[in-house]
């Protein structure tokens, strides 16, 4: 299997799909020419014209809905936010229009539209850069929401997405775009909905999605170094939530420490942390822990910023503290 | 622009000494913009080195080029007027008289920094001097500038704003519908429109209908100024004639400044979408420090020594503010806490430890 980035993981599955299906469009802010702001489009203005990759202006707010209206149509846009961060002037058509069209109108439309792009913090943008949105897109009843960990994950991931009927707000992380991973070749596609067990234990589960799977993977080394067990699940879909797999780790180890690069207010370890309590009860041992990011807007300084983003070491601090 | 219809402003055909007119600047006055643009280039210099040495991290983005914009524009407004921009902020921040070393220490993220290290490099603020910013998200500012208008307005303080946007931001939705409460409610605001061409890699051929981008003022009935941003007389100028119509009359007005950057968008792009030829060309026609030296050579305000000295002492505050930045100490962790709400109100009290 051939090792690659993410970064070209996620190219690859924006170029096979519109190989596949002429639908398929990618639009945003410097996709074409400049070849993506973190060149995920790289080389696609050359393999599918700019009739089907095309710049935006700085409009979020009207490319996103032009895209849902083309979706009306029947085109499957997918459509690149620079970041994440970006995509808050567009909230009204991504929430009211992708998110409500389908149900208001009685079910006589599809919006088959992929909303993707950079997200994170950790490099020092600041408070009005370094969003991680999950759990707001999340609670539109609609929605998919899709945070992938890993390359093989983000290829299979995104190809599912643009076949999927449904709106996507496919999140990636800016920390990841350079990570490598195995990813199998060809057309293959990941099930929208599945988490993955990315290590296996026994005493301890480690919830995780995202750029936080690597936090959470880390520290089960330093628990391994301690003598502990701990399990990594990567949930990978935010949205729906694999809830069978989620209590199968519990019932397994009957503790559980949530990380997330979020805020903790309605964050969706929250609502992990109430579909566990709730159906496996009886399995849990110690209170549920969570490890997010913490309360406040993103700070600049290094220092600053650091104490906010979730760590190995509080994720540890953590897991400890539900072992007693 | 001609072409378009926007109500024109002439501040020139108004008679001799009346405050309408735009003052005659002492020649020492006329040095100072120069040694203000100067300073701006060597600050900004100094910084990029600094984010090479990774001691600047996140996102950069330089004014050079652009400096007789915020020098020159905001020559022509009282200490009291408000200002408000974008990420590129470094340029206008300094313009407006906030030092050089609390703006390094920004950049560095030190305690000593302008927003206490809390907002980087497209953060700066500044109330004392009333710098409202440094914004991150296009056009962001742009609703806010009416809001600082309309809080002038109604507190009958006389004073105007002036809103900073690039060429790109002009096709988001909130610049719109700020440009028509604007209008509509008669406010003392100017919005400039710094037009560098580009918006990050997109010429703005490929990123704006309806040219010149000033043609906007039109939709809204405000008044339509545009100027040379390579020229720090006639940004004075033009923007003399807005600042008077919000001052004197509360009227917004839209002006369309042209100008280039020199860098990159931000430190983080290689700019490949244009040549090093155009830039060269660029620079060599109507680079702002150079023209405004040459002419105030030529009107004998200013010899090459001065000038030497100008540098000297433009370098050494850079330097200074460098030194100053990497001496102070970085936030206590426990800062991280605070700022997020009024503290009178308490709120605070009820906020878990760090990590729990
Ligand atoms: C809403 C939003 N979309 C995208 C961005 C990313 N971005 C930052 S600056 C920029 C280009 C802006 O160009 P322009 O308005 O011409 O200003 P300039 O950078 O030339 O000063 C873009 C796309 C952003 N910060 N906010
Ligand atoms: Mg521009």
């Amino acid at each position: 299997m051939a090792v690659i980035t993410m970064r070209e993981a996620l190219n690859q599955a924006l170029s096979e799909e519109m190989e596949r299906d002429g639908r398929v469009i990618l639009m945003g802010e410097e996709v074409a020419e400049y070849q993506g702001a973190y060149k995920v489009s790289s080389g696609l203005l050359q393999k599918f014209g700019a009739k089907r990759v095309l710049d935006t202006p700085i409009s979020e707010s009207g490319f996103a809905g032009l895209g849902v209206g083309a979706a009306m149509q029947g085109l499957r846009p997918v459509v690149e936010f620079m970041t994440w961060s970006f995509s808050m002037v567009a909230y009204d058509q991504i929430v009211n229009n992708a998110g409500a069209i389908r149900y208001m109108s009685g079910g006589q439309y599809s919006i088959p539209i992929v909303f993707r792009g950079s997200s994170g913090a950790g490099l020092q943008v600041g408070a009005t850069h370094s969003h991680t949105p999950e759990n707001w897109y999340a609670n539109v009843p609609a929605m998919t929401v899709i945070t992938p960990a890993f390359p093989d994950d983000a290829k299979g991931l995104l190809k599912s997405a643009i076949r999927s009927n449904n709106p996507v707000c496919f999140i990636e992380n800016e920390k990841l775009y350079g990570f490598k991973g195995e990813v199998p070749e060809g057309d293959v596609l990941t099930t929208i909905g599945q988490a993955r067990i990315c290590r296996e234990g026994s005493q301890v589960t480690l919830i995780a999605n995202s750029a936080s799977t690597h936090v959470a993977l880390a520290s089960a080394e330093q628990l391994a170094a301690d003598g502990i067990s701990a399990e990594v699940v990567d949930l990978r879909t935010i949205k729906p939530l694999d809830i069978p797999t989620i209590l199968a780790s519990v019932v397994k180890t009957s503790r559980v420490v949530i990380v997330e690069e979020n805020k903790p207010f309605a964050g969706w370890g929250a609502q992990v942390a109430y579909e566990i309590q709730h159906r496996a009860f009886d399995s849990l041992d110690a209170p549920i822990e969570r490890v997010t990011g913490l309360d406040v807007p993103q700070p600049y300084a290094r220092v600053l910023e650091q104490a906010v983003m979730p760590s190995a070491e509080r994720v540890t601090e953590a897991a400890k503290k539900t072992l007693g | 622009m001609a072409s378009s219809g926007a109500k024109k402003v002439r501040s020139k055909e108004k008679p001799g000494n009346s405050p309408a007119m735009l003052p005659t600047l002492t020649p020492s006055e006329r040095v100072d913009l120069l040694r203000k643009m100067v300073l701006i280039r060597r600050f900004e210099q100094k910084a990029a080195q600094a984010f090479m040495q990774a001691k600047i991290r996140g996102f950069c983005h330089l004014y050079i080029g652009q400096e007789a914009v915020a020098v020159g524009s905001i020559s022509t407004l009282h200490p009291t007027d408000a200002i408000i921009t974008a990420y590129r902020d470094h340029g206008h921040a300094l313009a407006r008289g906030m030092s050089s070393r609390e703006c390094m220490a920004e950049l560095f993220g030190k305690i000593t920094g302008c927003s206490r290290g809390k907002g980087g490099s497209m953060h700066f603020f500044s109330k004392e001097k009333h710098f409202h910013g440094g914004h991150g998200i296009v056009g962001g500012q742009t609703p806010l500038a009416a809001g600082i208008a309309f809080a002038q307005k109604y507190n009958g303080t006389g004073e105007v704003t002036v809103c900073y946007l690039g060429d790109g931001a002009v096709n988001q939705g909130a610049f719109h519908e700020a440009l028509n409460l604007a209008a509509l409610w008669k406010l003392p605001v100017i919005y400039v429109i710094e037009n560098n061409e580009y918006s990050m890699g997109t010429h703005q051929s490929r990123s704006s209908a309806g040219y010149p981008l000033v043609k906007r003022a039109d939709g809204y009935d405000m008044a339509g100024i545009t100027a040379n941003g390579n020229d720090v007389d006639d940004v004075r100028e033009k923007m003399w004639d807005a600042v008077q119509l919000a001052r004197t009359e509360s009227l917004p007005s839209l002006v369309e400044i042209k100008t280039y950057r020199y860098r990159g968008h931000s430190m983080s792009d290689p700019g490949n979408y244009r040549t090093k030829e155009e830039i060269a060309e660029r620079k060599k026609e109507s680079e702002p420090i150079s023209m405004f030296k040459e002419r105030l050579y030529k009107e004998k305000v200013l010899t090459e020594k001065e000038y030497e000295e100008i540098e000297r002492q433009a370098v050494a505050e850079a330097e200074d503010a460098i030194a100053f930045a990497e001496a102070s100490a970085e936030p206590e962790v426990a800062t991280v806490f605070e700022d997020i709400h009024a503290p009178e109100d308490q709120i605070a009290e009820f906020r878990p430890p760090i990590g729990s």
